[in-house]
């Protein structure tokens, strides 16, 4: 194999240039892609042709065949992990052309996962040492790609030699591998830092670059670390004129001017100065990023910067325009008025050609929206909204969706008007927004109690356009229209064109869900006609005076002697309602319901009480096209719709033999007392008026476990709820109210349960089959929005109380510790937005941990060490500090850094001082001078400086006293 | 840092790819994908910066070539265009107005070019004089070696065609 062939091989070989030309002519004749079935044969031939080649004996044929290798992998990502061994051969070539194409092929297509890379080891350090430079650069080229772990820990002598190499280039790439090198092993900071901080002063402004390119990277990771570098970084400030050299340098300010307030005295003069000075427009942006993200407290240097970006602003340049709507953005929060002032320009940049420009301009528009403003930046942006493609139009409105909201919609103070913005955007054409205006929707109505009648008449007209039906998007809003009409029907000017709408023939373009959210509003529009029908005096009474606590209180004994025996004679489905409705203690709380509205109440009663004739032809006439209309849709396949419609039909019935019934001696009931029909509408009308409230997402965990109530069976033993079923009647009941209704809980069901056993304990059992069925459904734990939307049927009633004691209950329970925000118009509901809040810092809390253990540790080490160097601490900056420290002492250093890093080195103080060592130079240089050093400090200082670096201390005790070495120098650095 | 360095055209294909950070072939696929998505797709009057992935991938065209190269958040995009345009500039130098097909020829070339530009993802040498000195000194002893080597094979090769 080794002779003839491989001289033919040589003769007749592909050259690169051959090959790219085969590739290019049959891409050409086979159409386009790379993929046609032509072109990947010619590459499979190629590969084919390379494996051959590359096992030649003749170098010059190896190198050809790698290098075209190294072309198809580059462009045509052809694995070439098989080579690799290949690539370490020619890359020990004498012939530099060879070495030259072995390095490439290594450096491109080696990772760390390559096996044979630690044969590469020796050639490197052979090339690294070489006298040849170029040798030199091609070796740390390739390290500075290909670099491992053991590849840095073996070659850290060498790379140690060459930062001092007296050809600029090599110094250079050099330097710059270094920070590969210290990322991968950080014991090699002990080594090369030292000359690193040298280099600090070198004289070429190239070497300067490199080295500050370095720190600019660390500084990243670990700011802290670096300070007392920094009269090394401001003398690079004022003196350089290299606009590379001082954008770095500026981003090293950047990073550490934050740290140290007192920094930004010294920086803020010379920065301003090259902002003034400076033509570059990278350097003048470096500048005011720097001023903007750091130096908020000068206010000449912000003025100064929000001109610049003025400037920017008004040039043509969309890169310009771009970075300084940017700029905006950064500084808004700090100084509102830059924004202001260029409103303009935003507002324009709005409808920019260039996306980037409009999203740019979008965010910094959220940003200026306050309580004064969002109804005309609402307005702009709707307009704006209504002009634009799809996807910016969504953007447009997801954002003004999320601002509005945040925070519990703390900017909204005229809810009105948000509540018809958010019907104003469900009819925006391109709108994608369904679910979040949906959630919104129900979550207001929910939360704002004076808004109700409004989000009713939004959702009157949302429901009542048949257009909109055609739209899938908006599907979900509809869904939350029909809801709250439902929910909050009292409120509806005309329930009669309400109900019109619910049933109109194009609601069967709705996916079945939304539908059942419809038929079941339709459901409560009929309880509540048929309510007033029945009870025109009560109704305008309990409307007018607002009281229904006694009323109903009443009521509810009443009901549950009265209806008890009817439920037998009802359609199963009642049958699962009533008795339900029997175990809820009636709390009304709709009574204080919108005084608005009772004026239209007061009129429509007040007709049916004189004009009995023309409401019970009204009512009939809702009977009947509800009937008509639901009827056939009883036999749906959707269980939701069906369920839902069995229910309506039911109470049809119901309804129906009254009326008929109750025609003439209507008056006479009136005085005597109920018909048993009207009992039922009543306490069905009672149930569905009990106020649905938000539910804190840690609600059910808040909850105490009631005993005697497993809650991991899911309540599948059937036979034992059944036969000892007061059990779970008390504990279900318990869990609702567990400290103030629970005797009246009793009270009511032992009636029950003495006066008819039979039929409640069917009712029970299907109140269980129905909780094992949706047990998940059973107290909320996720989207509260979600309960009442998607199956109304499991919380109507029973729900509907839980949900609301469950909140009086968290109020109760959290009443002491947790002060409710104030919100303007909004109902009160701290209890859940403190729970969420909660929560919401409980995460904040843990992630940075999460973070900080992603921190790689190499890199921990690097800081470890460069701190040892820098010392400086971290106390502070909790989110960056290291993993155990972090652990050690999450919370103190938050609070109070300055004693505990004080307590920490008069504790350690004797072990710091052992650990830091390379921090020699530059400190000794800068920091002597300083004064107000602490009796800690120089303690810590002193045995600093006198010990010499370059120890080679274990890890396990460099990781022992990280914290410590870390921290203790802290007061020092802020001597500056 | 800048974290990559693609060179796509205006069809899509790439040019060349130099990866400073670890991505797997996979994943270099993918990024080629979303960005040649992203990138071509733009009009020529718009700003020259795309954020993608938490990163800005700072582009710009040279007649039917895309430089595209990316870099962290908080990087300075008008730099990195600099970095851009001063490597268009060496290479125009040194392959004397530059167009694709040198590129696409000497793509070996290219990345010597870029290796002594950027190292670890950090700008290397901002003289272009020394850039296109060193290069020209490798070439040389690229030259040297090559001579008595590459003659024969050469010959035979022009012999056969």
């Amino acid at each position: 194999m080794a002779g003839g062939p491989s001289l033919m091989d040589s003769l007749f070989q592909r050259s690169l240039e051959d090959l790219i030309k085969g590739l290019r002519l049959h891409n050409l004749a086979a159409g386009t892609a790379a993929g046609t079935p032509e072109s990947s044969t010619f590459l499979s031939k190629s590969i084919d042709e390379v494996r051959r080649e590359i096992k030649s004996t003749d170098q010059q044929t190896k190198t050809t065949a790698l290098q075209k290798l190294t072309y198809l992998h580059s462009l045509y990502a052809i694995d070439m992990s098989w080579a690799a061994f290949h690539a370490i051969e020619l890359s020990s070539s004498t012939i530099f052309n060879s070495k030259r194409t072995g390095y490439l092929a290594a450096s491109i297509s080696f990772n760390s996962s390559t096996d044979v890379i630690l044969l590469l080891t020796h050639q490197l350090r052979k090339d690294l040492n070489s006298g040849n430079p170029h040798e030199v650069s091609l070796a740390l080229q390739t390290l500075s790609s290909i670099c491992t772990p053991d590849l840095a820990r073996d070659l850290t002598p060498e790379l140690f030699t060459l930062l001092n190499s007296n050809k600029g280039f090599i110094k250079k790439k050099a330097i710059a591998t270094v920070l590969r090198v210290f990322e991968l092993y950080p014991d090699s900071v002990r080594v090369c830092f030292k000359r690193l901080v040298e280099n600090l002063e070198n004289a070429d402004v190239g070497i300067v670059s490199a080295i500050v390119g370095v720190f600019c990277e660390l500084a990243n990771k670990e700011p802290r670390s670096y300070l007392p570098l920094a009269p090394e970084f401001y003398r690079i400030l004022v003196d350089s004129r290299n606009n590379w050299v001082l954008i770095k340098v500026l981003k090293i300010f950047a990073k550490l001017v934050p740290l140290e307030p007192r920094l930004g005295k010294r920086v803020v003069e010379p920065i301003c100065e090259h902002l003034r000075r400076t033509g570059a427009k990278s350097l003048a942006f470096e500048c005011i990023r720097t001023i903007v993200c750091s130096l908020t407290q000068h206010e000449l240097a912000v003025k100064l910067a929000a001109e610049k970006i003025r400037e920017f602003l008004t040039e043509d340049d969309p890169n310009l325009k771009y970075l300084g709507l940017q700029a905006l953005a950064a500084i808004a929060p700090k100084s509102l008025n830059a924004v202001v002032e260029n409103k303009e320009v935003v507002i324009k940049s709005l409808s920019d050609e260039d996306v980037n420009i409009k999203f740019e301009a979008l965010r910094l528009v959220m940003a200026m929206v306050s309580e004064d403003n969002v109804a005309e930046i609402c307005r702009v942006l709707i307009n704006y909204a209504l002009k634009s493609d799809p996807e910016f139009c969504n953007e447009i409105l997801g954002s003004i969706l999320s601002t509005c909201s945040r925070n519990y919609y703390e900017t909204i103070v005229d809810f009105d008007w948000y509540v018809s913005l958010l019907g104003e955007m469900a009819r925006v054409p391109h709108c994608q927004k369904g679910e979040e205006i949906e959630n919104q929707l129900v979550d207001i109505g929910m939360r704002v109690r004076d808004v109700r009648p409004e989000v009713v008449h939004v959702g009157r007209d949302l429901l009542i356009d048949p257009a909109l039906l055609g739209n899938p998007f908006i599907h979900r809003i509809l869904s939350a229209a029909a809801w709250v009409s439902g929910e909050y029907v009292e409120f509806c000017k005309n329930p009669f064109e309400l109900m019109e709408a619910l049933l109109q023939p194009r609601t069967n373009l709705l996916p079945p869900s939304v539908r059942a959210v419809y038929i079941q509003s339709a459901f409560k529009v009929l309880t509540f006609a048929a309510y007033f029908y029945f009870y025109p005096e009560e109704a305008l009474a309990a409307s007018i005076s607002g009281v229904g606590e006694s009323v109903h209180n009443g009521w509810c004994e009443q009901s549950s002697d009265s209806v008890s025996g009817q439920t037998v004679t009802f359609s199963e489905p009642d049958e699962g309602f009533n008795p339900r409705m029997l175990h809820q203690p009636q709390k009304d709380a709709s009574g204080n319901d919108g005084k608005k509205m009772i004026s239209d109440l007061e009129q429509v009663s007040s007709c049916s009480v004189k004009m009995g004739h023309f409401t019970k032809d009204c009512l009939v006439g809702m009977v009947n096209l509800v009937e008509s209309t639901l009827r056939p849709m009883a036999g749906s396949h959707e269980v939701e719709i069906q369920d839902r419609v069995k229910n309506v039909l039911g109470l049809i019935e119901l309804i129906r033999q009254e009326i008929h019934g109750c025609l003439v001696p209507k008056e006479e009931e009136n005085d005597r007392g109920e018909l048993k029909a009207c009992e039922i509408v009543r306490v069905m009308h009672d149930a569905f008026s009990e106020e649905l409230g938000p539910v804190s997402l840690s609600a059910q965990g808040r909850v105490p476990l009631p005993d005697g109530l497993e809650l991991k069976e899911n309540l599948s033993d059937l036979e034992a709820i059944c036969g000892d079923f007061r059990i779970p009647v008390l504990s279900s009941f318990s869990l609702e109210k567990p400290r103030s209704l629970e005797k009246d809980v009793v009270t009511v069901s032992d009636q029950q349960n003495e006066e008819e056993c039979e039929p409640s304990s069917e009712s029970t059992s299907l109140l269980t089959e129905h909780r094992k069925r949706h047990g998940i459904y059973y107290l909320p734990s996720e989207k509260k929005e979600k309960v009442p939307n998607d199956y109304p049927p499991a919380n109507d009633l029973s729900m509907q109380d839980k949900v609301n004691d469950e909140v009086d209950y968290l109020v109760k329970l959290t009443e002491k510790s947790l002060v409710p925000k104030k919100k303007p118009i909004a109902k009160p509901r701290p209890v859940v937005v403190k729970l969420d809040d909660g929560d919401r810092i409980h995460i904040n809390e843990t992630l940075p941990e999460l973070k900080e253990d992603l921190i790689s540790d190499a890199v921990q080490e690097v800081l470890l060490g460069s701190q040892a160097v820098a010392s400086s601490s971290r106390t502070d900056k909790s989110d960056k500090s290291s993993n155990r420290r972090s652990r050690k002492e999450t919370f103190r250093p938050l609070e109070s850094n300055a004693d505990s890093t004080t307590v920490e080195i008069a504790e350690l103080g004797n072990k710091n001082s052992r650990r830091i060592k390379h921090r020699t130079h530059g400190k000794e240089r800068s920091h002597r001078s300083s004064k107000k050093a602490t009796g800690e400090s120089d303690r810590s200082d002193r045995p600093n400086s006198s010990h010499p670096h370059g120890k080679h201390k274990s890890r396990q005790r460099a990781d022992g006293m990280e914290n410590v070495a870390a921290e203790s120098p802290v007061i020092p650095d802020f001597l500056l | 840092m800048i974290h990559f360095v693609l060179l796509i055209s205006r069809q899509g294909k790439v040019r060349l790819t130099k990866w400073y950070s670890p991505y797997s072939q996979k994943e270099r696929t993918k990024v080629i994908r979303e960005l040649s998505g992203l990138i071509l797709t733009r009009g020529p009057k718009l700003c020259n910066f795309v954020e993608w992935r938490g990163y800005k991938v700072v582009y710009k065209r040279y007649a039917s070539l895309y430089f595209c190269m990316c870099s962290d958040q908080d990087d300075n995009e008008l730099e990195i265009l600099e970095i851009i345009h001063h490597f268009v500039e060496i290479l125009d130098r040194y392959f004397g107005s530059v167009c694709e097909l040198d590129l696409i020829f000497n793509f070996h070339k290219a990345y010597y070019i870029l290796d002594e530009l950027l190292i670890a993802g950090e700008l290397q040498e901002s003289s272009k004089k020394t850039v296109a000195r060193l290069i020209a000194a490798q070439d040389a002893l690229v030259e040297a070696a090559k001579e008595q080597a590459s003659s024969l094979s050469t010959i035979i090769a022009q012999a056969t065609k």
